[in-house]
């Protein structure tokens, strides 16, 4: 009986890594990964604390939210001690991860489809992409920057919405905080802290 | 005799861009607490008269909005035609030359857009942009009253681009163009319509960033220069900045 139970949960775990587990090639994974978080944003049986659980789930495993913070952080990364850069990181994934389902919990269906890719290097390929909202909006044209140094497990580090880079613009948001507090990652920290608890 | 006042005024500054644009980056702000004063102001104006005429533009039937867009962008088109020119970019003159004309009269007024139908896909350009093709630097970055987001460079490009818009030049300049003129109350309905047609568009996106946004003015600085560099080079640059990540 206690096999049986095992076994039970093994199947469950498995196929709840299955369900996570997209293609390792960009443009599989970046048109496998949008159309599986469409279709359970605009899924109905769905209330908005499961949405907002698995955007929190899909973007801990496909979105490469340590070198995001990273980036974000500009050249305080390179002079800041290793322990403010874990409370940074710390404290940024859970900005990142209460932004990015604020924003996307509302969401309305959309229809997704890849337009091409462009191999930046061994490490990046940017996939484009068009989503056109289905409440007759003008298409959306973004680009996604995948990171593939492993290859076996490509990650999301940046996301181009018609020209307008995410990364880009948090970083210079934070670069504008820190240098009206002397360039004290601590207040940074407190900031992202506070928008967390919000 | 006026027109030359203001010409020497824009030379001057133009001067001043070219003098300080080799070490003052967009990023660099021309006088931030004064900027920063400014955009309070225009988010007060935008939340007491731009959002609600925004929200209530929205509710209009989309044939009336779709056509109101379509009427202002054929009118902006025409500021494209004489930049497209300065630029040297022939095949943008054509794409603009040929879209204001079908559009204005197959498309009734510009109410509709055939142009686009049979791939006339114009390019939306200003002094600003052009000055950059030149080479010329941003300058620092300010925010103006009403206007918003601008740089030194692209401030001069708005009052430049009154000079060599067409439809400036019919209505508040108040000249004759094949017969046809205008008043200043044209040229500010319809610069106005545009304004609030822009922020209806993107009311759901400037809602996700004020409510996401630690610095809304930062955020705000940021999508401004990113998108007139972008209009300006065509790119979408930073790649050494994320190569350098990983070592």
């Amino acid at each position: 009986m206690k096999r049986i139970g095992v076994y039970l949960i093994s199947i469950l775990f498995f196929f709840q890594s299955n369900l996570l587990a997209y293609s390792s090639n960009p443009k599989d994974f970046v048109n496998e990964l949008v159309n599986d978080a469409i279709s359970k944003l605009a899924d109905k049986n769905f209330n908005k604390e499961e949405k907002a659980e698995f955007i929190e789930k899909i973007a801990l495993e496909n979105v490469d939210i340590n070198a995001l913070g990273l980036y974000t952080l500009g050249e305080l990364r390179k002079s800041s001690s290793k322990e403010d850069i874990l409370n940074y990181q710390k404290s940024f994934e859970k900005y990142f991860l209460k932004s990015l389902t604020s924003r996307l919990t509302d969401y309305s269906s959309s229809n997704f489809g890849i337009t091409g890719e462009d191999k930046k290097s061994a490490n990046y390929t940017i996939v484009n992409s068009m989503i056109s909202p289905n409440d007759g909006g003008p298409k959306i044209k973004i680009d996604w920057r995948v990171y593939t140094k492993n290859p076996e497990k490509p990650l999301i580090r940046d996301l181009i919405v018609e020209g307008l880079s995410l990364a880009r613009t948090q970083k210079e948001e934070f670069a504008s905080i820190l240098s009206s507090n002397n360039n004290d990652i601590k207040i940074l920290i407190t900031k992202l802290d506070e928008f967390s608890k919000k | 005799m006026k027109f030359f006042k203001n010409l020497k005024f824009i030379l001057s500054i133009l001067l001043l861009i070219n003098l300080t644009s080799t070490k003052t980056m967009a990023t660099e702000e021309c006088f931030e607490g004064v900027s920063r004063s400014i955009f309070k102001f225009n988010m007060a104006f935008d939340d007491v008269i731009l959002e609600p005429l925004a929200r209530g533009y929205n509710k209009l039937p989309e044939p009336i909005k779709n056509g109101t867009s379509n009427f202002t962008s054929n009118i902006s088109i025409l500021l494209s035609i004489p930049n497209s020119l300065l630029q040297g970019n022939i095949s943008q003159v054509g794409h603009s030359a040929g879209s204001f004309l079908i559009n204005s009269t197959v498309g009734i007024l510009g109410i509709l857009n055939p142009a686009e139908k049979i791939g006339l896909k114009p390019h939306k350009e200003d002094v600003g942009q052009t000055l950059g093709t030149y080479g010329v630097g941003t300058g620092c970055y300010l925010v103006l009253p009403i206007l918003g987001p601008s740089t030194a460079r692209d401030s001069i490009g708005l009052l430049a681009d009154t000079f060599i818009d067409p439809f400036a030049h019919v209505t508040i300049r108040e000249n004759q163009l094949f017969g046809i003129s205008g008043s200043d109350l044209d040229y500010y309905s319809v610069k106005g319509t545009t304004v609030i047609d822009f922020r209806a568009d993107n009311d759901k996106n400037f809602s996700s960033l004020e409510k996401n946004s630690i610095d809304l003015y930062s955020s705000l600085k940021s999508i401004y220069l990113q998108d007139r560099e972008n209009k300006v080079k065509n790119s979408i640059g930073d790649e050494n900045e994320w190569g350098n990540l990983d070592n």
